[in-house]
């Protein structure tokens, strides 16, 4: 961990302009050492299980160690090893579905929803409406997703209540074994995983909307836009900040998931459904390869790290793009 | 962005505008349709929770169940022991959700209030750190903890846990406060406050909404974790509601209804703390959108 003393934040010594001199001088004349006592238990937990475990793992990732004796150093074989190993590609192959089943898709119909609810049912019908709805859609986020998978990966199962609704409608044919079959195992998690994530888009956007001023709404209905226009104009522009968050912090998740796997799946068949977390764990605890788990781990960190300061230039860019027009 | 529209075609007369047509009625069965597919995995749960197996092997998972059957209910609470882990998942997360609040609320005050020098990358530290994927702390844990005599206590679950999401309340709350207004805190002084009562009497007391946005989310975060519970607790006396259920995924005692018994009993405390808890939710989703 770099030390923080070596960046000077402007604001340690600045006073805001609007506090009386006297109050500057006598802030200033106290030390800011006092403060850094209050940091201290966060700093210690803090190095204690982030900080020190992190540089610990980076360390292993350039070892050989199955966890007894010591650890063997090896350089960058493990990384190496990497770049050949079929089901690491797979793995981060099956993140750019998650990533679209978590993100995109959720995002996409989460927009479309919350105008929706807040603009057409909100407004036309009773608000409460609106709200009954808004928690119908939000009601997976609750559940602890280890129980999504479990129900989910009951009703996805050759006799479980997917099949059983086929063969009620008279599509028995369809029947299939969904999670099963190497060709429909990641399709039916995406599924899974949009039903999962809409609520918090959908909840997010429609908090979003509260704070748009109505009039733009009013204004833009009496020159007569039409709903997509209004969308367009209005809504899309309005919560783009909300958007971000919930790119960014809806990307971060989807690039760590790791409960639902494990509970619909294991990563299985034939990892068709494997992904970067779950295959670092089961070659830390099943494998007993802790050197190469650390490496799979310290890649998925750094492309995290990658996409999240990626999200948030974009975001300080297109801000600053607004402030200007 | 400037909002650009073409004139106006046809005026329409506002007064209309609240009951106008039968679209709006199209729109509300589509979403409200839509709304009741997200509950279709609910209620086929309910329906097979209260099923004999017999029952469900001979009418299928869709069919009415033939009796309101509750041993499925009272295997699976027996089995695990349900108010042993009900009773863990609450001492993990309740400990969490105050800890982390406190250990926040410590650093924000540094950071927020006292401005450290290189607070910026403090923050930004410990923004990252809530971004880390789990699986790079855990094996080091695992390791430490084992060595520390910590395995397997909810004490080694709590303090790492206090930590991940005092990562995120640090990083809140630092900015709630940097807009703390600083003639309060002046005032304070004057009247020969110190900075530990200010921290207790003044600032605490104008935070306590977000503080307490802080402990139901810390809460509920902490309650639907898996990786690290799932490595650090491995037998009945420690496990929480969502491991045991994991655990026992694939038993042989495990057929249709009991799973759907077991997953009715994990979700219910879920359900209640939503309800509870809803309206302090909707505004915490406010507020932290507003980052």
């Amino acid at each position: 961990m770099a030390s923080p003393d070596t960046v000077v934040a402007a604001p340690a010594t600045s006073t805001p302009p609007s506090a009386p001199a006297s109050a500057g001088r006598r802030r200033r004349s106290r030390s800011d050492t006092g403060y850094w006592l209050y940091l201290l238990p966060g700093a210690l937990l803090f190095l204690l299980v982030i900080g020190g475990p992190l540089v610990y793992t980076g360390y292993l990732s350039l070892t050989k160690w199955s966890g007894v004796g010591d650890p063997t150093f090896i350089g960058l074989d493990n990384y190496r090893n990497l770049l050949t190993d079929d089901v690491f590609w797979t793995s981060f192959q099956n993140t750019v579905a998650m990533i679209i089943a978590m993100v995109v898709l959720p995002t996409l119909i989460g927009l479309v929803l919350a105008a929706v609810l807040f603009d057409t049912i909100g407004r036309r019908f009773r608000p409460r409406t609106a709200a009954a709805l808004r928690a119908a859609f939000y009601l997976p986020q609750v559940l602890p997703v280890v129980v999504a998978g479990i129900v989910w990966g009951w009703i996805l199962r050759p006799g479980g209540a997917l099949n059983g609704l086929f063969d009620a409608v008279g599509l028995g044919s369809l029947a299939h074994d969904w999670l099963g079959d190497p060709n429909t195992a990641l399709p039916a998690v995406m599924a899974v995983m949009i039903w999962v994530q809409l609520g918090y888009p959908v909840v997010v956007f429609m908090a979003a909307l509260e704070r748009v001023n109505p009039e733009l709404y009013e204004a833009a209905e009496i020159d007569g836009a039409g709903w997509f226009r209004r969308f367009r104009a209005i809504t899309l522009p309005q919560i783009r900040p909300e958007t971000f968050v919930v790119g960014l912090t809806c990307t971060i998740a989807a690039m760590k998931v790791f409960g639902p796997i494990f509970a619909l799946t294991r990563g299985g068949p034939e990892n068709a459904t494997n992904v970067p977390s779950y295959f670092a764990y089961f070659t830390f605890f099943k494998r007993l390869q802790v050197g190469y788990g650390s490496a799979i781990s310290m890649v998925l960190t750094l492309i995290i790290v990658v996409v999240a300061v990626l999200f948030i230039r974009a975001q300080n860019r297109a801000e600053r793009r607004d402030g200007v027009l | 962005m400037a909002i650009t529209l073409t004139p106006p075609q046809r005026v329409r007369r506002p007064a209309d505008r609240r009951h106008r047509g039968a679209g709006r009625w199209i729109v509300l069965a589509l979403v409200g349709a839509a709304a009741l597919a997200m509950l279709v995995p609910f209620a086929f749960m309910l329906l097979n929770a209260f099923k004999s197996p017999a029952d469900y092997s001979t009418n299928g998972p869709l069919s009415w169940p033939s009796e309101f059957y509750t041993t499925g209910l009272r295997t699976y609470w027996e089995q695990v022991d349900f108010p042993v882990k009900l009773w863990n998942s609450v001492l993990i997360s309740g400990s969490v959700a105050v800890l982390a609040v406190v250990v926040s609320l410590l650093s924000a005050y540094a950071l927020g209030v006292g401005r450290v020098r290189g607070r910026l990358w403090i923050i930004g530290l410990f923004l990252l750190a809530n971004m880390l994927p789990q699986e790079a702390l855990i094996y080091p844990l695992y390791h430490f903890a084992k060595e520390a005599g910590l395995y397997n206590t909810r004490l080694a679950v709590i303090i790492i846990f206090t930590v991940i999401q005092a990562a995120f309340g640090t990083y809140l709350l630092a900015s709630v406060l940097g807009t703390f207004p600083r003639t309060l805190l002046e005032a304070a002084a004057l009247d020969g406050a110190g900075r530990w009562r200010i921290l207790w009497r003044v600032v605490l007391p104008n935070v306590r909404p977000t503080i307490s946005v802080l402990l139901v989310f810390f809460f509920i975060w902490t309650w639907n974790e898996f990786l690290i519970p799932l490595v650090m607790l491995i037998d009945n006396q420690t496990q929480t509601v969502p491991v045991a259920l994991a655990s026992l995924q694939g038993d042989r005692l495990m057929d249709a209804p009991t799973t759907n018994a077991g997953a009715l009993i994990s979700l219910l405390p879920a359900i209640l703390f939503f309800l509870i808890f809803q309206r302090t939710l909707s505004r915490g989703i406010t507020a932290g959108a507003d980052k």
